[in-house]
């Protein structure tokens, strides 16, 4: 979706702040926030890509004045309600008023460091051989689909060259959806700075994006 | 902010042109936690390990190890280059975030930076949980279009000729910038060139640090 999340050469946001020293976290509920999200997401009831596509979908003005952490949270409240395991009116009264769906597994604190150790890979085998090889030039497709996609906005229709063929992965478009994990090749594939930004962009430069086989067309 | 503050009236969300639900994030997330513990569903004291795991185990130091070996062991830094998420298994540090690593190494003519346009994926295994700028509108609007006047704000201003290569991480690889060595480290362990290497250093908005 063309949404708020897709920044990519957008302007107005004013210069970058790093922070001294910063500490990992900026208040006790950002702590609480990180649990949160990784706790309900051991449930198995949705994926990332459901869950990056619930925070993409925070309304723009919301999305783009609140913190990370309040991006995680807005969007965690959706995907609980959406799978039957707190209603909003639940958490704004701050109390039980129903049974929750069952989930997969609920995460326990001797759980923690065996689940962070192991992740959660998203490469697949395929049966299909890499359309595409090293070298290739490619055109990136043209849509604005109103569901979740990897490709940016300002990488779209736009001439590349494959740099490296990075593997088989679930297909985020369709996994989002619950359409199932559909793997593709995903391609690293360079743009000179020009061929996106046009005229007067800089001339050293080059930006790459990992693009999933079905975003690419050859040329 | 402390739930004392929490004096919205929930009765009158729609007077408002935002939701007054996340005025106070404190007591929101307090909710949350409240309900779900009560649902069975999370447990508060895997919250807690969660938050001293990544407080005191996974962060950028992992990462300086990585670049330290790098530059100290001549058959790791090609196993790097060749499949970096075994090499950095290596050393022990997988999992969230990490599953699928590529080492990008900056050289005399070329500098490598890492952004996340779309959300805020990052290399957690290596560099820890991402600092807010990282995550912030500013950096990932600008980091693909300008990234030298984005350098210029960090304090790092290069060669007009130098290239700049950024790597948007747009699907689930995760990017680890491995600096240039330092000159004047020759004789240096791996130990003493860890603490050269800062985390910006490892996402390209620095370079690594200069022998005191």
């Amino acid at each position: 979706m063309n949404g708020p999340h897709d920044l990519g050469g957008q302007m107005g946001f004013g210069p970058v702040a790093p922070e001294k020293d910063e500490p990992y976290f900026h208040a006790e509920w950002e702590k609480r926030a990180l649990g949160l999200t990784l706790s309900c997401g051991a449930f198995g009831a949705w994926t990332i890509d459901e869950s990056r596509h619930a925070r993409e979908n925070i309304p723009p003005a919301a999305y783009l004045s609140a913190s990370y952490y309040e991006i995680w949270m807005r969007a965690l409240e959706v995907l609980l309600e959406r799978h039957g395991f707190a209603t909003r009116g639940e958490i704004d009264a701050g109390a039980k008023q129903m049974e929750p769906a069952t989930p997969k597994r609920v995460l326990k604190a001797e759980m923690v460091q065996g689940v962070l150790a192991r992740g959660g890979p998203c490469d697949r085998p395929v049966d299909t051989e890499p359309l595409f090889q090293p070298g290739d030039r490619v055109r990136t497709k043209n849509f604005n689909p109103e569901t979740h996609t990897r490709l940016p906005r300002y990488a779209r229709a736009k001439t590349g060259v494959v740099e490296a063929v990075q593997g088989s992965y679930v297909f985020p478009d369709g996994n989002a959806h619950g359409q199932g994990e559909n793997p593709q090749w995903v391609y690293t594939v360079v743009f000179d700075g020009g061929e996106i930004w046009g005229g007067g962009s800089d001339p050293t430069l080059t930006v790459s994006i990992d693009a999933w086989e079905s975003y690419l067309e050859r040329l | 902010m402390s739930a004392d503050h929490h004096h919205h009236d929930h009765g009158h969300d729609h007077d408002h042109h935002h939701d007054n639900r996340y005025s106070d994030m404190q007591a929101r997330v307090k909710a949350l936690e409240t309900v779900l513990t009560a649902k069975g569903l999370i447990d508060p004291a895997a919250i807690d390990v969660i938050v001293e795991t990544y407080e005191t185990k996974i962060g950028p130091r992992n990462g300086a190890r990585v670049v330290a070996k790098a530059w100290s062991d001549p058959h790791f830094a090609a196993w790097l280059k060749e499949d970096a998420t075994a090499a950095i298994a290596s050393l022990g540090y997988t999992g969230r975030q990490g599953e699928h690593m590529r080492a990008v190494f900056n050289t005399p003519e070329t500098h490598n930076l890492v952004v996340c346009t779309l959300c805020s994926c990052y290399p957690w295994a290596v560099l820890g949980l991402p600092p807010v700028w990282y995550k912030a509108p500013a950096y990932r609007s600008r980091a693909v279009i300008d990234p030298r006047s984005v350098l210029a704000e960090f304090g790092l201003t290069l060669p007009e000729d130098k290239k700049i290569r950024v790597w948007d991480s747009t699907a689930e690889l995760r990017y680890l910038v491995i600096p240039e060595r330092p000159d004047g480290t020759d004789n240096m362990s791996e130990e003493e060139l860890a603490e050269l290497v800062s985390r910006d250093a490892m996402i390209g908005t620095a370079i690594a640090g200069a022998p005191a």
